[in-house]
């Protein structure tokens, strides 16, 4: 069975950066989510509420996963 | 001769060169006392501040859900009940009246804008909370704190920081007495 090598430090910088901007652009889009959905909120709009919550968590699951995984790759 | 962290003899994992990338022999010496391994300093910097983006995706989510129970509160709290708010012998043409609904700290404004036309509207500005104040001669609701102007036949913003209409509130005249029968709020 052939052994995984870990990734050299370059690598992980490398991975680091791809993965921050993933993260950037979703905690963006979460922002932008909570202030639509305020607006919403205030406006009496509550179709929207729900779902948009249910797709923030999801986002912050993605991000919690991705930060997981560095700690994974950390300790390879 | 003494280790140098510049020297290639050292592990690529850890080799390293200083921020300005000149040559060892220009660097200064309190480098060779206080070595900086860069790259790592880089990786550990953005690893960071990745952790720092997550925790505040987690508190955009709570955020989310805080609105969530706040909507489902208020709709448990249901529909507004029916109060009288004034006697249109109270109101001649023209004139306003503040009155609260549908809780006691809930200001609103009654607007008598000919004969038969009556208007009411929460009184809280949507831009920041301030109080607005009717200038029927100008047609206009006026939030002083920001310059903001609402269309007093509609609610709608016209001008100024406010992007939402006011809640507009209800009224039945029954009788000779104005009554408010529930709030309407709008995002467009």
């Amino acid at each position: 069975m052939a052994s995984v090598r870990p990734f050299s430090r370059d690598q992980r910088t490398t991975i680091i950066y791809g993965m921050l901007a993933i993260v950037l652009v979703i905690v963006m889009l979460q922002l932008w989510l909570l202030t639509a959905t305020m607006n919403a909120y205030l406006g009496g709009d509550e179709a929207v509420i729900l779902p948009a919550g249910l797709v923030s968590l999801a986002l912050c699951g993605l991000n919690v996963g991705l930060l997981r995984y560095v700690r994974r790759m950390e300790r390879a | 001769m003494t280790e140098h962290i510049y020297l290639r003899r050292r592990e690529r994992e850890s080799m390293t060169t200083a921020p300005d990338r000149s040559p060892e022999d220009q660097q200064p010496a309190w480098r060779e006392d206080f070595p900086i391994d860069w790259p790592q300093d880089q990786y550990v910097e953005r690893r960071d501040f990745m952790k720092f983006l997550v925790l505040t995706s987690v508190a955009l989510a709570v955020g989310q859900f805080w609105i969530v129970g706040e909507n489902w509160l208020r709709r448990r709290r249901g529909l507004p009940p029916v109060r009288r708010v004034a006697s249109l012998s109270e109101i001649p043409p023209g004139a306003s009246l503040v009155f609260q609904y549908p809780g006691e700290l809930d200001n609103c404004v009654l607007v008598r804008l000919s004969e038969r036309d009556l208007v009411a509207y929460s009184q809280k500005c949507t831009h920041l909370s301030c109080a607005v104040i009717p200038e029927p001669e100008h047609g206009v609701l006026h939030c002083p704190c920001h310059e903001g102007y609402f269309d007093l036949r509609s609610g709608v913003p016209t001008a100024g920081p406010p992007r939402r209409p006011l809640p507009r509130i209800t009224l039945e005249v029954r009788r000779q007495d104005i009554y408010a029968t529930g709030v309407e709020m709008r995002t467009t």
